[in-house]
């Protein structure tokens, strides 16, 4: 017989056993500990970060700000050019975001849950908007969807369909830079989801769907809104692809970062004011969106 | 066509290093408990037949409804089967109150949102969390979220209730009580009930009929009174508390398979054998004993354990052998490691039986 | 000293043979003019900020450039010139400005940034078509009736001339059929890669774009032509070096290299 017997606890006994748990309350999830506002944070770390906040970001900003002509904003800001591409930035980067979920939530998934060959070659694929330049990024786009392009030849022989010089193209650019985004912060999200919560479910009947509807994207939730913000930020400021693809049509496809880009030479007043309108409307969803459903980025 | 047959299940599946080979019977009358160490299979067992997991090979077959057969291909995957489990974390949803947790099966079946609400509060008000129906998980302690969660299994009143470690992530507070609540709510519930734990107490209280898993295999089977009687391996004889040794009986000596021999009183034994000595059994001598024991031998301590009002003391020899005093005695024998004493056995301390 | 001519036509003839010397050394060929002259060895790197068009002409000037001068490094920042103009006046640190047309040199003038800009060559514009021209332009008017139509921003040099051409032909272009390039290769870029059916660009750039495009001429009357200076910047470093470039690129070894890519003589 080997081992000594160290449990004082026999079939017959109903003496109790040494505790396992801690005795804090256990619903299944991994509590969350919060840092103690104030708490200790090393002082290099505070004089690295506070430099990166300050170099990075409120120099540039305190520099735009310095320079805006406020006493001509409201009428540089109501302008037609201002107003178009203000529209337009609106509508092409809240479509690209919707067009890079309802497609890269599937592919995401595919990355984190589906195990095949080339799953690597698939994700550097996915990379690889993030990887290229912007412009060339947009020659890509025109090999493959202009009127000659690959696909893009069929399209418009057939269906009549140009995304080149249209409002359309200008999504299809923001999506194709913004979807990145998107997927590598979903698939993270679906690789951090404990899958058991699934089995549960699944034990009380939920079937594929349901499950993902009801158990798997309440998890996903806070991951899905930091990659559609992400994206949609992305989109929000995407300059070489769209001049290139969709060229720069005032009205159709002149975004805002075309538009200051271009007025930056003949009216520096009127691109700054366009910038800062760029800044106030990315700040005001950054805000609205906050820690709550941004916990991912957290 | 249902009937109330209960579940056979073989099962051979291969997980990992883990070959878990069962074959697997219960009942709708009793609850069957599936007792093992950690890493026997148990989790694994529990998965097949929540149809989370297919058998390489086998049939799983449960009240007449065959769920897995894969020499004709059918295999019904846990969502269609009409099952219940309580997870070892519960794993309630974090994100939904105590009662849309409960109400969660019965949603998902199609069941109307108010109805599902009303009989998952039924259900909390049966485990005595009706004014705790509106909570989160994470601001229930550690007994209410068990009670949530084995309400949950029970709504929707499957054939099959499965749970794993029920108990174990309770502290020990809490435990004796759920454990006594949990009883009653086995008792009353209708169907096959299987649980799955590695605590003997958990298999004492909660179990009628006792199944023993051991490296993917069943070692033992029967009622616990049965099985604590005769332990037929290390793992059981352990959580009993016997001493335990194998070897060939011939004519009240049993020679034992890791060398020498022990004398019992049965002379009719014969054969291969399991004999067991409790440790209270044993007489510690610090001189060669005299006297009716036909067992003795000489040994040496290797280790003294001290529990509460009994010392456990390990004697190396002939025959290794657990020996239990009290505190006193091994004070005055000045037992520690290294103390060479003699261990004495009566021959009718000696149980024996078939292995 | 000749003797039996008098001093006045010694003085003359004197003056004379000087003058021929200065001319020399001063007009005309100046590269044989330094070949003569013992020169000390030009090291070092200057920054060339240079208008799109000026892009495959410059890169072989420049390769010529180093090699007859091995210590020397040139290298180049093509852009629109509005965009080489507005960062020089910020501040970037450039070494020469070859502008693609006079308002941007004009501006850095006034700025002081720039002092004694010449003259490097000239260009015209042309009509950059599809190969085969497939929409049948055969003249500026036909540009109001194509699909869309590629020019240089406004601010961009090129775009200015396309404006002015237009108005001169008299032909005005829907504006949503208009797509305005942030340069001139880019302008050029829409119709030789994407969708465009015609772009207002140099001779030079169609010249260069070989067989990815066509180029439709443009009659005199309604062309214009593109004067291209070149200046060293003040404060710049290695102002040895960058006005042995700005000299080199108007001798005529380098002239005839932008000969052969279009340009017309300064």
């Amino acid at each position: 017989m080997s081992g000594r017997v160290r449990r004082s606890g026999s079939l017959n006994d109903t003496g109790s056993l040494p505790p396992d748990a801690d005795g804090m309350p256990a619903s299944g999830t991994r509590a969350r500990t919060r840092p103690h506002p104030g708490g200790r944070v090393p002082l290099a770390v505070v004089l690295v970060g506070g430099a990166a906040a300050l170099f990075f970001f409120a120099l540039p900003l305190a520099g735009l700000l310095g320079r805006a002509p406020w006493s001509r904003l409201v009428d540089d800001v109501t302008s037609p050019v201002a107003r178009d591409a203000l529209r337009l930035s609106l509508i092409c980067s809240v479509c690209a975001t919707a067009l890079a979920v309802v497609f890269g939530v599937p592919l995401a998934w595919l990355l984190a849950r589906a195990d095949f060959r080339g799953r690597a070659l698939v994700r550097a694929l996915v990379l690889l908007p993030m990887v290229l330049p912007p412009v060339v990024g947009g020659v890509a786009l025109l090999r493959a969807f202009s009127r000659t392009g690959l696909v893009g030849e069929w399209l418009y022989d057939a269906l009549g369909i140009q995304f080149t010089f249209h409002t359309s193209g200008v999504v299809l650019a923001e999506a194709f830079v913004a979807m990145p985004f998107l997927v590598l912060t979903v698939e993270a999200g679906l690789r951090a989801i404990d899958t058991r919560y699934e089995d549960a479910a699944a034990t009380l009947g939920a079937g594929q769907w349901t499950r993902f509807w009801r158990v798997t994207l309440r998890f996903l939730a806070p991951s899905l809104a930091a990659g559609a913000a992400l994206a949609w930020a992305r989109a929000l400021g995407e300059f070489g692809a769209t001049i290139t693809f969709a060229g720069n049509i005032q009205g159709r496809t002149e975004t805002l970062p075309l538009a200051v880009y271009l007025q930056l030479e003949t009216n520096q007043d009127l691109a700054i004011t366009l910038s800062l309108v760029l800044l106030a409307i990315s700040v005001a969803v950054l805000v609205l969106l906050r820690d709550r459903w941004l916990g991912a980025l957290r | 066509m249902k009937t109330d047959t209960g579940l056979e299940a073989s099962v051979r599946v291969q997980r990992g290093a883990l070959t878990l080979a069962v074959d697997f019977a219960a009942g709708p009358d009793q609850v069957v408990v599936v007792l093992g160490p950690n890493g026997a299979g148990k989790t694994t067992l529990l998965r097949v037949l929540a149809g989370l997991l297919a058998v390489d090979s086998g049939r799983v077959v449960l009240d007449g409804e065959v769920l897995d057969d894969p020499a004709t291909g059918s295999f019904v995957p846990a969502e269609r089967r009409a099952i219940g489990m309580l997870f070892q974390d519960y794993l309630l949803f974090p994100f939904l109150s105590a009662r849309d947790n409960v109400a969660f099966g019965l949603r998902s079946q199609g069941i109307r949102k108010a109805n599902a609400r009303r009989r998952a509060e039924e259900w909390l008000a049966r485990v005595g969390l009706a004014d705790r129906a509106g909570a989160k998980p994470h601001e229930l302690s550690g007994g209410q979220a068990q009670r949530v969660a084995l309400a949950r299994a029970l709504v929707s009143e499957p054939r099959l209730l499965l749970l794993d470690e029920p108990l174990a992530a309770l502290d020990a507070g809490a435990r004796a009580e759920i454990r006594r609540e949990l009883r009653r709510h086995l008792d009353a519930a209708r169907g096959t009930r299987v649980l799955v734990t590695h605590d003997p107490v958990d298999a004492a209280v909660l179990g009628h009929r006792l199944v023993v898993l051991e490296e993917g295999r069943i070692v033992q089977e029967g009622s616990h009174r049965d099985v604590s009687a005769h332990p037929r391996s290390r793992y059981v004889a352990d959580l009993v508390g016997v001493n335990l040794y194998r070897g060939q009986a011939r004519r009240g000596v049993v020679r034992l398979a890791g060398g020498g021999e022990l004398t019992v009183a049965s002379s009719e034994a014969t054969g291969e054998v399991f004999a067991t000595v409790h440790p209270r059994a044993v007489a510690i001598h610090l001189a060669p004993p005299e006297g009716s024991p036909r067992n003795r031998w000489q040994g040496r301590v290797t280790d003294v354990d001290t529990l509460g009002d009994r010392v456990r003391v390990r004697i190396d020899g002939p025959v290794s052998v657990i020996a239990e005093v009290t505190p006193t005695a091994a004070g005055e024998l000045g037992l520690g490691p290294g103390r060479e004493v003699w261990a004495a056995v009566k021959a009718t301390d000696v149980v024996v039986y078939p292995a | 000293m000749l003797s039996g001519v008098t001093v006045t036509a010694r003085r003359r003839l004197g003056t004379a043979m000087a003058s021929v010397l200065v001319m020399a050394l001063l007009g005309g060929n100046a590269a044989s003019a330094e070949l003569r002259r013992p020169r000390p060895k030009l090291s070092g790197t200057v920054t060339v900020s240079a208008a799109s068009s000026l892009t495959e002409a410059f890169t072989e000037i420049g390769a010529k450039f180093e090699k007859a001068n091995r210590a020397a490094h040139i290298t180049f920042n093509f852009g629109s010139s509005s965009t080489l103009e507005l960062q020089i006046e910020q501040g970037a640190p450039a070494d020469v400005f070859a502008s693609a047309d006079l308002t941007n040199m004009d501006k850095l003038l006034a700025a002081g940034k720039v002092a004694s800009p010449a003259i490097l060559a000239r260009n015209q514009l042309e009509i950059a078509v599809k190969p085969a021209n497939p929409q049948h332009v055969r003249s500026i008017a036909d540009l109001a009736n194509v699909g869309v139509v590629a020019l240089c921003a406004e601010a961009v040099p090129c775009g200015k001339y396309a404006n002015q051409i237009l108005a001169r032909a008299g032909v005005k272009i829907p504006p949503d059929r208009i797509t305005r390039g942030q340069d001139v290769k880019a302008t050029l870029t829409a119709v030789s890669a994407g969708d465009a059916d015609a772009a207002i660009v140099y001779v030079t750039d169609v010249r260069a774009a070989k067989s990815s495009v066509e180029g439709v001429s443009i009659p005199e009357a309604h062309n214009t032509v593109a004067v291209y200076p070149i200046a060293t910047l003040i404060g710049g470093s290695h102002l040895k070096l960058a006005k042995a470039f700005v000299a080199y690129v108007r001798s005529s070894a380098a002239q005839r290299i932008l000969e052969r890519h279009g340009f017309l003589a300064p």
